[in-house]
């Protein structure tokens, strides 16, 4: 057996170190960013994020920030939609608008030979967006398909229903999109006071990676965001956390059952976080090895995948999984999932366990930053997140600091099989 | 605008308008006919190792649907020097990544992995290409995997439906009307000896692109690759894959799916097209900007401006075509009403707009800001290493040459109106087409004539 040889040099591995320098860039107008200088390639990737998403919304305008940031690209200034896309595509820059429970985010590259006047066409957008009644009604088509195609979606149905059990009356217990009923009524006044709330300075975070220097994007801020106001709306209270524990069926008629599970989760800033974030990634991280992805598919055979998450959001924190099994099979594959969960409390992790998880966690944190998109995307999160901007740093120290005792402790803290909720889309049975 | 799609059908409806960089590319072949491909990209610490088998599921005997499929899957099973199972645990306890997919012309393996690892995972996957083993019960539980990723991607999907239907329908003869998955009743009956037998055959190093990316020279990549895939046997099994071709298609072909699962109904409209040939991929470069200009974009393309913006009758508009395959592409159209527009006045509106189209011409400013994009994504895609591996791995495994793939940028900015109405005229004919219906079942007063 020559098996010996691989396990040898799991021994030798050393963790490789992220090796990305990040400056704290504050514009004249007292702008503040990251970056990441890089001159090998002749472009901008630039990210920003505005706290505060659909959660803002009063309950009668779900909706409209979705809308509102959907209908970001269809003109502003003297151009209407056709004419923005073509400046955007003669420049050969991307442009692209989004927006979550949490976030309006924006998402831009350009050439350097093209930045100024990229950065003219996003200001635009940002600062005067037309929201032509023409193009809102044209994205609200849009919006009420994709709700009428959610209503049809497994997936969706069942993240929907579990955010309804979990959140009472918060923005969260309703999805982003908005509802048929709220978002058919929405105005293009709603819109623009949409805006107005979402787009503010006192909650942006920028974040950007390439050819640009520490003095450039400080002037290029203040064009591109100098004019928006300088506050938006108050930003909400925390979600309560109402998700009782069982199995919900919705009937759906397809061959196959969309499972939805989880319970309250532990907070970013939880001095817990990281042996829960260890702990989540041995029972269902992204990996093949993870244990639910051993004994629900590799040994029974009774789904495609599985993976359970860490979900952080601003106003509520969870621990949640999904996966499909077949209606045939889908009661054992939630029994399984339950001894597991019980099994981590219980039995806890080996010392094997526990160090190949290190391993992977740090082996795989520097491989992340392969890219100016990629690594301007994953600063702009850190700010969100309130890390420090060492973290890059320090982040493998703190995973390889978590002890055996840590691992017990917070197992039996976090993963309680008695709360678990199973969301079941299908026509599963024997349940 | 907003995105419309699931994944499922957004990787078909991507546009193949890639572009190559100014990379160090570097290649070279071994003595047992193993071609390697080396892009280097020293900004980070990584690298991707992917191998590429020439054999995907048009390559399979008739009556195993899913057995290219099937051994993807398998192949993390084992070796003599790997336990059952550890292929990916060994990997990820390197902090690194696996995985893999199969096509009807190709199977990939792929790593990405600290580069000073690239030892490791290259050991390993030039050990697994000979010396996979396989015991029953893994090959049992793995089927009933497969039969799971069918129902999750296929069956409960109505959209995917009928993308498995329009195929079956749009090729008559070559094996591309074969689902890669696999038909079910296939599928169960897929056994070890049939997995063993197309794995002995198809994977050894003269059937084998290797491609490695990232911080890494070329020698080094040549020391490793001589050490490793070097020793390995050839197969004698390997030769040209001359598949049956399609006859004429002289009658239209229409399909209507109805399913109570499908909310928003569409019209799909698939042509058979010309693939890019080695030495010639003028036709295959007119059809993408073709593509392009019929409905790669939102706000501004030919469907979406008459469809969306000039007249209310559809709420999403794309066109996409996909060259990079060994034999006959397909050109696909799709339009999604609004509501109150039934799917034939939706057919009969985007039939309008092609026949405008093939009147009128493209618009030159269109075409420009094309060409302008090209040349952009030249610049961009050296940002992203694993996407150019992706490339050179997919467009080598359809028997493309570099000097083919080094040129396709310089094929796309020389398109011409001419190119584009020449094609279009040739390609955009009912004739030549599969039209399918996506659509749930009629209520009584919902009934059309």
């Amino acid at each position: 057996m020559i098996r010996a040889v691989f396990a040898a040099a799991l021994l030798l591995a050393a963790p490789v170190r992220a090796e990305i320098a990040i400056q704290e860039v504050t514009s004249p107008g007292g702008i503040k960013a990251w970056l990441v200088e890089d001159h090998n390639i002749p472009f901008t990737a630039l990210e920003i994020q505005f706290r505060g998403g659909s959660s803002l919304e009063a309950p009668e305008k779900r909706g409209v920030v979705n809308l509102m940031a959907a209908t970001l690209e269809e003109g502003a200034g003297e151009m209407d939609s056709k004419a923005f896309a073509e400046a955007r595509d003669a420049l050969a820059a991307g442009i692209s608008f989004s927006s979550g429970a949490d976030s309006v985010g924006v998402s831009a590259k350009f050439l350097t030979e093209n930045r100024d006047q990229v950065v003219e066409l996003m200001r635009a957008a940002l600062v005067t967006p037309r929201f032509d009644q023409e193009a809102v009604d044209r994205v609200r088509g849009q919006v009420l398909s994709n709700l009428r195609a959610n209503e049809k979606d497994p997936g969706t149905i069942a993240s929907e229903k579990f955010d309804a059990l979990a959140f009472g009356d918060h923005p969260y217990a309703t999805t982003a999109d908005g509802t048929t009923e709220t978002v058919t009524k929405l105005t293009r006044d709603d819109v623009v006071a949409a805006h107005k709330a979402a787009l503010a300075r006192d909650r942006v975070f920028v974040a950007a990676s390439g050819d640009i220097t520490a003095e450039e994007l400080g002037k290029l801020l203040d064009r591109l965001l100098g004019e928006l106001p300088a506050t938006g709306a108050p930003q909400p209270g925390d979600a309560p956390w109402l998700l009782p524990p069982g199995v919900t069926v919705v009937d759906f008629p397809t061959p196959q059952s969309t499972v939805f599970f989880g319970e309250q989760g532990i907070p970013r800033d939880d001095p817990d976080f990281f042996p829960a974030f260890l702990l989540n990634e041995v029972i269902g991280g992204g990996r093949f090895t993870a244990r639910l992805m051993t004994e629900v598919r590799e040994k029974r055979g009774l789904t495609y995948g599985i993976g359970t998450y860490i979900v952080n959001m601003d106003h509520a924190d969870m621990l949640l999984g999904h996966f499909s099994a077949s209606n045939d099979k889908v009661a054992e594959a939630i029994k399984v999932v339950k001894e597991e969960w019980g099994r981590l409390v219980t039995e806890g992790v080996t010392p094997e366990e526990l160090e190949a998880t290190k391993t992977y966690l740090t082996g795989s944190y520097p491989l992340r930053f392969d890219g100016n998109g990629p690594i301007a995307s994953i600063l702009v999160g850190m700010q969100m997140d309130g890390m420090p901007i060492d973290y890059v740093t320090t982040r493998n120290a703190r995973i390889e600091a978590v002890t055996m005792e840590d691992i017990q402790r917070v197992a039996a803290r976090l993963f309680k099989p008695e709360a678990l909720q199973f969301v079941v889309v299908g026509q599963p049975e024997g349940m | 605008m907003l995105g419309r799609f699931g994944a499922g059908l957004a990787v078909a409806l991507a546009l193949a308008l890639p572009a190559v960089a100014d990379e160090p590319v570097t290649s070279f072949t071994l003595d047992n006919g193993l071609n390697v491909v080396v892009i280097e990209d020293h900004r980070a610490p990584v690298v991707v190792q992917m191998i590429w088998y020439r054999v995907g599921a048009a390559d399979e005997p008739p009556g195993h649907s899913g057995i290219a499929h099937f051994l993807e899957h398998l192949m993390f099973k084992g070796t003599e020097k790997v336990a059952p199972n550890a292929f990916s645990g060994i990997v990820e306890a390197q902090g690194g990544d696996d995985n893999a997919f199969t096509s009807w012309d190709y199977t990939a393996y792929f790593q990405r992995i600290a580069a000073d690892r690239l030892d490791l995972v290259m050991e390993m996957e030039a050990d697994r290409m000979r010396n996979l083993r396989l015991t029953e019960e893994d090959v049992l539980t793995e089927r009933q995997v497969i039969l799971e990723e069918r129902a999750q991607r296929t069956d409960s999907d109505p959209g995917s439906l009928l993308m498995e239907q329009m195929r079956a329908a749009q090729f008559l003869n070559t094996p591309y009307g074969i689902p890669v998955i696999g038909w079910r009743h296939e599928i169960v009956d897929l056994s070890r000896e049939d997995a063993l037998s197309y794995y002995k055959r198809f994977y050894a190093p003269n059937n084998a692109t290797l491609v490695i990316a990232g911080d890494v020279t070329p020698d080094e990549v040549k020391t490793l690759a001589e050490k490793y895939y070097g020793p390995l046997k050839p197969s004698e099994g390997i030769v040209p894959r001359v598949r049956p071709q399609e006859p004429p298609q002289l009658a239209e072909r229409r399909l209507v799916l109805e399913d109570e699962r499908v909310s928003e109904p569409y019209v799909y409209r698939s042509y058979l097209a010309p693939e890019r040939d080695p030495g010639n991929q003028r036709e295959a470069a007119a059809l993408t900007v073709l593509a392009e200009l019929l409905g790669g974009n939102g706000q501004t393309s030919v469907l979406a401006r008459a469809l969306q913006f000039d007249t209310q009758t559809a709420v999403f508009s794309s066109a996409y075509y996909d060259g990079t395959s060994i034999d006959d592409a397909t050109f696909g159209l799709v339009v999604m009403p609004v509501q109150g527009v039934s799917l034939a006045e939706a057919e009969a509106a985007m039939d309008k707009v092609l026949a405008d189209f093939l009147k009128t011409g493209p618009d030159p400013a269109a075409l420009e800001r094309i060409r302008t994009q090209v040349r952009a994504g030249e610049i961009y895609d050296r940002d992203d290493v694993e996407s150019l591996a992706n490339r050179y791995g997919q467009e080598l495994s359809v028997g493309l040459t570099m000097t083919d793939i080094d040129t396709w940028d310089e094929a796309l900015s020389a398109v011409t109106a001419e190119d584009v109405m020449a094609v279009a005229h040739k390609v955009l004919d009912r004739k030549n087409a599969v039209t399918g219906w996506l659509t749930r079942p009629a209520t009584e007063e919902e009934a059309q004539p």
